[in-house]
């Protein structure tokens, strides 16, 4: 591990002084493409040295991995934020990724006693409580179940929350990149309570993972017929070990937290179960020193995915900027784009297919001409709310709430065509 | 032959009631039967109420010594955290302040969540090895810390549920979201008035890990 981060570090000097020296060649309208230095005798008319042999034959890679020449798109820490790498946080390199699907690899990790690694066979879900039958499933028995397909986003509550009193970390990666969007294959909750009956006074479901955390949130049972999932499979193959291998809970729309991975329990009952997670963490202190609970929907939000801190212009003429845009409330209506920091807006192009509680793709074309910009993204989702800035939030909330910070955020593009995290007042 | 395939279906079909009625309300008829024995090595969780918490009990003078042995080494000989390990005691009065300090004294709203909670996860990378006693006395000896019980208070599954937190009235239920101005989806598009000044940058804050500066 301690290896491949220095390799990472390396990698990114140097892709960093590369970048610069081009943003130096840049007046003398250099060759150079996106800031690498071209080995021209690979370029035209000579045949590229890849021509002139044999690559690897088939199972050189049994289970492919991306190119060596994407070794920076991997996930990031930020170590001074916890205490340990078990229970702690990490991020997904949106600024890195197309399109609406997070690779597998690369989606954002949440552990609290870190990564449980359960062989399959040794899996049971038991399902207790307010039930006609308390029964016991294995994951045989789950995959019998009809099962449902469904693309869902999902986002930490947390994300953003080191920035509601200002600008604090320079990267899209550590400041919106506690959120991924996998097509799920599961069983929906509504099917599975089928096989054990659900006695009339149940109302809440406690979620209870088998990690060393034991993981609990109580559920509104609402919520579990309406659209929970209990999923074993993400983009086509099993769940990865870091998100919950073998079965983990899908929440749509709803805070992270509640998503248990590792899930070994749900408990039906007449009341919540006030655990740590919903108590002592996940509620927003207030001004006043009240918090809110239970506050579970994540609201509507977009980024600027491209230019942002990670990936500066690196020449002038035309650009597609890039960003994404989710609600836990149903799915994205519009993105609007400003470049003068929020005077004026235009509406950006949004890429088929929008799905409910899914992350959306947008683009917006423009044209750089060495000029500062204040770029920033504007969600409107299918109820119509639309993403406040950070200001409205504040009179409201405060700076203290950690959790829910959907606000607008703000890229300063320099002179120079590097981009900076700043806040506007 | 069609004889044969519906006198075939006719049997599947008779086949597919009875399985109905051997499995009573059983959709699927998938999974078993959970044992009471199964069922009591898992159901660990404790409710506000005090429903599920186990029998056993302990004071705070039985807890110091515990609490000094399993907790204190993350989380400080008086509870006041080590390193960025959470802080367990004081916080009184703080939570309305630029700093708030939410510790299960000033913060937590239920006792039963600080025995659901140490029972099941701590200590960290040791969970479920503490007795029920020890557990009741750890928590009891942080309440005591915390100054919401006495020293010689007797924890026990009898009155988990009735200790009276101090910031029990301190959450706010339901959620109140959306709760800012524009729900209407028709924001302002052009000469909108904003705050445009820069104010801050993140770079001067320099607190990004260093890999990626620039």
């Amino acid at each position: 591990m301690k290896k491949n981060k220095k390799e990472n570090i390396k990698l990114n000097r140097r892709e960093l002084l590369v970048g610069t020296a081009s943003l130096g060649a840049m007046a003398v309208a250099s060759n150079s493409v996106f800031g690498e230095e071209s080995n021209s005798k690979n370029l035209p008319p000579n045949v590229p040295e890849w021509t002139g042999e044999l690559g690897d034959g088939v199972d050189a890679n049994p289970y492919g991995m991306p190119s060596e020449f994407e070794k920076n798109v991997v996930r990031r820490n930020v170590e001074w934020l916890t205490a340990s790498t078990q229970s702690s946080v990490n991020f997904t390199p949106i600024q890195d990724l197309e399109g609406i699907v997070t690779p597998n690899g690369l989606c954002f990790e949440r552990h609290h006693g870190g990564v449980s690694i359960i062989n399959p066979k040794d899996y049971r879900l038991m399902i207790n409580g307010l039930v006609e039958r308390e029964m016991i499933f294995t994951l045989d028995d789950l995959k019998r179940f009809p099962q449902t397909n469904k693309f869902y986003f999902l986002e930490c509550a947390a994300n953003g929350g080191m920035e509601w009193k200002g600008s604090q970390l320079n990267g899209c990666q550590y400041t919106f990149g506690m959120v991924h969007n996998v097509q799920y294959t599961g069983v929906k909750l509504s099917d599975l309570i089928l096989e054990t009956g659900l006695k009339p006074k149940a109302k809440w479901v406690l979620a209870e993972g088998s990690d060393s955390s034991g993981m609990t949130r109580s559920i509104p049972i609402e919520k579990i017929l309406d659209d929970c999932l209990i999923a074993w499979a993400m983009n086509g193959e099993a769940l990865r070990s870091e998100q919950g291998y073998p079965v983990r809970l899908v929440v749509p729309g709803w805070e992270g937290n509640m998503w248990v991975k590792w899930l070994r329990r749900l408990e039906f009952g007449d009341m919540p179960y006030m655990t740590r997670e919903e108590t002592s963490k996940y509620t927003d202190l207030l001004p006043d020193g009240k918090a809110r609970m239970f506050t579970w929907v994540m609201d509507a939000k977009s980024v600027v995915t491209s230019p942002s801190p990670e990936k500066p212009i690196l020449k002038k003429g035309v650009h597609q900027l890039r960003g994404l845009a989710w609600s836990g409330r149903g799915k994205i209506s519009r993105v609007d784009v400003s470049l003068d920091g929020g005077k004026n807006w235009q509406t950006a192009k949004l890429h088929e297919p929008v799905m409910s509680k899914s992350l959306a793709r947008f683009t917006f074309p423009f044209e750089w001409n060495g000029e500062k910009l204040l770029i920033q993204s504007r969600a409107i989702d299918e109820t119509n709310y639309v993403q406040p800035t950070i200001q409205e939030l504040q009179k409201i909330r405060g700076v203290n709430s950690i959790y829910h910070n959907n606000s607008i955020a703000t890229w300063l593009v320099n002179e120079n065509g590097k981009v900076d995290n700043v806040r506007l007042g | 032959m069609l004889d044969l395939v519906k006198h075939f279906i006719f049997i599947s079909f008779f086949m597919f009631l009875s399985n109905l009625v051997i499995a009573g309300e059983r959709k699927f008829n998938l999974g078993q039967i959970a044992t009471k024995t199964e069922i009591a090595g898992w159901n660990i969780d404790v409710r506000p109420d005090g429903q599920g918490a186990p029998k056993g009990s302990g004071d705070a003078i039985g807890g110091e010594e515990i609490y000094a042995e399993q907790c204190a080494s993350c989380h400080g000989d008086f509870g006041e955290g080590v390193d960025r390990w959470p802080e367990l005691v004081g916080g009184e009065d703080s939570l309305d302040t630029h700093d708030p300090v939410k510790t299960t004294g000033s913060y937590w709203p239920y006792a039963s969540t600080m025995y659901d909670y140490i029972y099941r996860a701590m200590p960290f990378g040791l969970a479920q090895s503490l007795t029920y006693d020890e557990t009741y006395k750890i928590v009891a000896y942080l309440l005591y810390m915390n100054e919401i019980i006495e020293e010689d208070y007797v924890l026990s599954e009898k009155n988990i549920g009735k200790i009276k937190m101090p910031n029990q009235t301190g959450f706010l239920l339901p959620d109140p979201r959306p709760d800012i101005v524009n729900i209407n989806g028709k924001p302002c598009m052009k000469n909108c008035k904003v705050p445009n000044k820069i104010i801050g940058k993140a770079r001067d804050i320099d607190v990004t890990p260093e890999e990626d500066k620039s």
